[in-house]
């Protein structure tokens, strides 16, 4: 035990001593959270458009002005032909043109109907479809005041009641997602170049005719890692309460615990790329290339997982991350505890104990 | 010239020599490009939805009946009271619940209107608006449909004026994911390739120590700078012809615009990149610190480039800020090229911020870089 001891002592001092590193881990994740916290939002708003006016009456320059007012749209440009469409699009300065058709205000007396485009690009299939649906979220209002004196009959109303996140905040959802991202790459970046490190410097043999056991070099390798991680939890938790308001509905001590599983299955993994690879290079392009698109996207942290094709949604179930997710979401948002969450737990403990158990039995004590 | 030549040669052989790092650079990524492609979907379907029918009339069953026969929806489940609804809705087993309240179907035959109510899980608030919609879609179809079973379609009272709206989506009428992501996708792979490569690979023999025997002798700065980065360059552009490839085969991405373009401006941004390697590469003494900038820059340059998330909704300073974002460039000048068949004069812009960028990159590090410690 004593050796063991002394042997993590010698793995703070190595961290501690390297002071660029040091700045690194800790600067890094609180400037990412501060800067996406702030600036990344699925929410779609000053979209740049375009106007192509045929009619220039009455109806469409109010139709216009209530556009031009909205949150969601900004006007950038007035064209006049049809021709112009492409070349802005292609030029990429607007995202959407709205082309009222000749006669808009008589078409709509006489024939009780006018016609507008909304042609957008749609590169962005997201954008486009939701710049058409606030098109028409506009003009629904402005519908119904010209309709004023025709009743409708036979009306079902939904009441809609938008629970957990009843002002739609995209903080709810991308906070959560980059701690775990922050997380689990520090964690396993971490500790899968530590360990070879020792084995490309050839420290590792040193190590290995040593009295300690194998696990233990392990153990006390990754020891001061977990340490290292769990301050930056703290630190990330803090923020997004303190700066992001993001509500802990649920048990703070749950909280930590579920992050402390996470670390722990994340720095595991990081000891199992570290088992097979030889040199720091191959490590880092394992846990850097290998783990970082995935767990961006496949984790539910930007898309939703429901809307990918099956296969997808089955791989998705192999990522920490997504488990790890809705374990943060349920805790801070939803406000609910063990009892909902011990089958995600459970997922996780799981993996961790299978990343360990792996990582034992690959692990080379001999030299090659 | 010579020397350089030499310098590559025993680069390429440190790369292929690697039977490790062969799969990481070449494999991984183009796997990734195939599978993570699919993943990156903002269309919102298969919604878990639930239900909660306290009428058991003929029009509420009729009503969920639309919902079960919306493609978007998943009716995965009936409760049997609300309690129930919102504890499955806290197991997230589902994220819409719809409660039909009692007298649903006397009320509308004899107020003319009823209530509906909709619980939506809005976590994530895109989502819940888009489902928001959905539902508002199907009620309102559900209630011109009363109206005409009900036989109150008298023409008369039913001259409503409307103002009709046709969304027309130019260059991608189906509003397919693929074309919009695989581009994108591929950028950051190509980039994340050449970055770390880069980043890593002088770092490393001063690392080892080997950078010390290679400066006593009397190879210049530059021809070894340019003999260490060369390799790269070929990988890169090497990734993107593969990457190419399977985005023609596989997702059967439009190529509009010019190949030569492409090619041309992929070269200067790769030159960026391997700047900012080289750079990074310069002002640590691990790699594990290298690893770590460039893993910093790379997180950021991946969500603030308009890649996942839009550009136009960030706040004001955070679009200043992704102006030195140069993935956001690669990712703008692919799409509009690829997707619009943007020409050379479209994306001049782009092109000549590269091109200073490219020369800034490069100069720092060129000047940065020391032979002696």
């Amino acid at each position: 035990m004593k050796r063991f001891i002394g042997f993590v002592k010698k793995e703070f001092y190595h961290i501690f001593r390297d002071r660029r590193s040091l700045f690194i881990l800790f600067g890094m994740p609180i400037a990412q959270i501060l800067l996406f916290g702030f600036a990344i939002t699925n929410e779609i708003n000053n979209v740049d458009i375009a106007i192509l006016d045929y009619s220039k009456d009455a109806t469409t320059t109010e139709i216009i002005n209530k556009i031009a007012a909205s949150n969601y749209f900004s006007i950038k440009q007035i064209i006049d032909r049809e021709a112009d469409i492409a070349s802005v699009f292609e030029k990429g300065e607007v995202k959407a043109v709205l082309n009222f058709e000749r006669n808009f205000s008589k078409n709509l007396i006489t024939k009780h109907k006018a016609t507008v485009q909304i042609i957008t690009d749609a590169t962005d299939p997201n954008t486009a479809n939701t710049i058409s649906n606030y098109v028409n979220a506009i003009l629904q209002p402005y519908q119904k005041g010209l309709n004023k004196d025709v009743t409708i009959v036979y009306q079902i109303i939904p009441q809609t009641r938008m629970v957990y996140n009843p002002e739609l905040k995209s903080v709810y959802m991308f906070v959560p997602g980059v701690m775990t991202i922050i997380l689990m790459l520090v964690s396993a970046m971490m500790t899968s170049i530590s360990i070879t490190r020792e084995k490309e410097l050839g420290t590792m043999e040193i190590l290995l005719v040593s009295p300690l056991k194998p696990f233990q070099v392990i153990i006390g390798k990754v020891f001061p890692y977990i340490f290292l991680s769990i301050i930056n939890a703290v630190v990330i938790v803090m923020l997004s309460i303190f700066i992001f308001n993001m509500p802990v509905q649920g048990s703070l001590f749950l909280l930590a615990l579920e992050s402390i599983l996470f670390i722990i299955s994340a720095l595991a993994l990081g000891i199992l790329i570290s088992t097979i690879s030889a040199t720091q290079q191959t490590a880092m392009m394992i846990s850097l290339m290998g783990l970082m698109l995935p767990v961006i996207l496949l984790s539910g942290f930007i898309f939703p997982i429901t809307s990918m094709p099956l296969p997808l949604q089955v791989i998705s179930n192999i990522i920490p991350a997504k488990w790890f997710i809705i374990i943060i979401k349920g805790i801070m948002l939803k406000g609910v505890g063990l009892q909902y969450l011990w089958k995600e737990t459970l997922i996780l403990l799981g993996m961790t104990v299978f990343f360990i158990a792996l990582s034992i039995k690959k692990y080379k004590i001999r030299l090659e | 010239m010579k020397t350089i030549v030499y310098i590559i040669q025993k680069e390429f052989k440190q790369i292929f020599r690697n039977k490790g790092m062969l799969p990481i650079i070449f494999v991984l990524p183009l796997l990734q490009l195939i599978i993570l492609s699919n993943a990156a979907t903002f269309e919102v379907k298969n919604i878990k939805f639930g239900y909660i029918d306290n009428d058991h009339s003929s029009t509420s069953r009729a009503l969920i009946e639309k919902f079960n026969a919306s493609t978007y929806f998943d009716v995965s489940s009936r409760f049997s009271s609300e309690k129930k609804a919102s504890e499955a809705m806290l197991k997230g087993v589902v994220d819409v619940i719809i409660d039909v309240p009692p007298y649903f179907e006397r009320d509308l035959l004899k107020d003319k209107h009823t209530t509906l109510g909709v619980t939506i899980n809005a976590i994530d608030g895109a989502a819940a608006g888009v489902e928001n919609v959905y539902i508002t879609q199907i009620v309102q179809r559900f209630n011109q449909l009363i109206k005409i079973d009900l036989g109150q379609t008298s023409d008369k009272q039913f001259q409503v004026s409307n103002i009709e709206t046709i969304p027309l989506f130019w260059y991608n009428e189906t509003l397919n994911y693929k074309t919009f992501m695989v581009p994108g996708i591929l950028v950051l792979l190509v980039t994340m390739i050449t970055l770390f490569l880069s980043g890593m690979n002088i770092v490393r023999e001063k690392e080892i120590g080997t950078l010390e025997q290679i400066n006593v002798t009397p190879i210049k700065k530059s021809q070894f700078i340019i003999g260490k980065l060369f390799p790269f360059w070929v990988i890169g552009i090497g990734l993107l012809t593969i990457g190419l490839i399977i985005a023609k085969l596989i997702f059967d991405v439009p190529m509009l615009g010019s190949l030569i373009l492409m090619y041309f401006y992929t070269s200067i941004y790769i030159m960026v990149i391997l700047g900012i390697g080289l750079f990074i590469s310069n002002f640590t003494d691990t790699q594990q610190q290298a690893m770590f900038i460039a893993w910093f820059f790379t997180v950021i340059f991946i969500l603030m480039s308009g890649l996942f998330t839009p550009i136009e909704s960030m706040p004001r300073w955070a679009q200043i800020l992704t102006e030195f974002n140069p993935i956001k460039y690669f990712v703008e000048v692919m799409r509009m090229v690829m997707l619009k068949g943007s020409g050379f004069m479209d994306i001049l812009p782009q092109l000549l911020k590269t091109i200073l960028y490219a020369l800034i990159m490069n100069g720092l590090a060129v000047w940065s870089y020391k032979k002696t410690n």
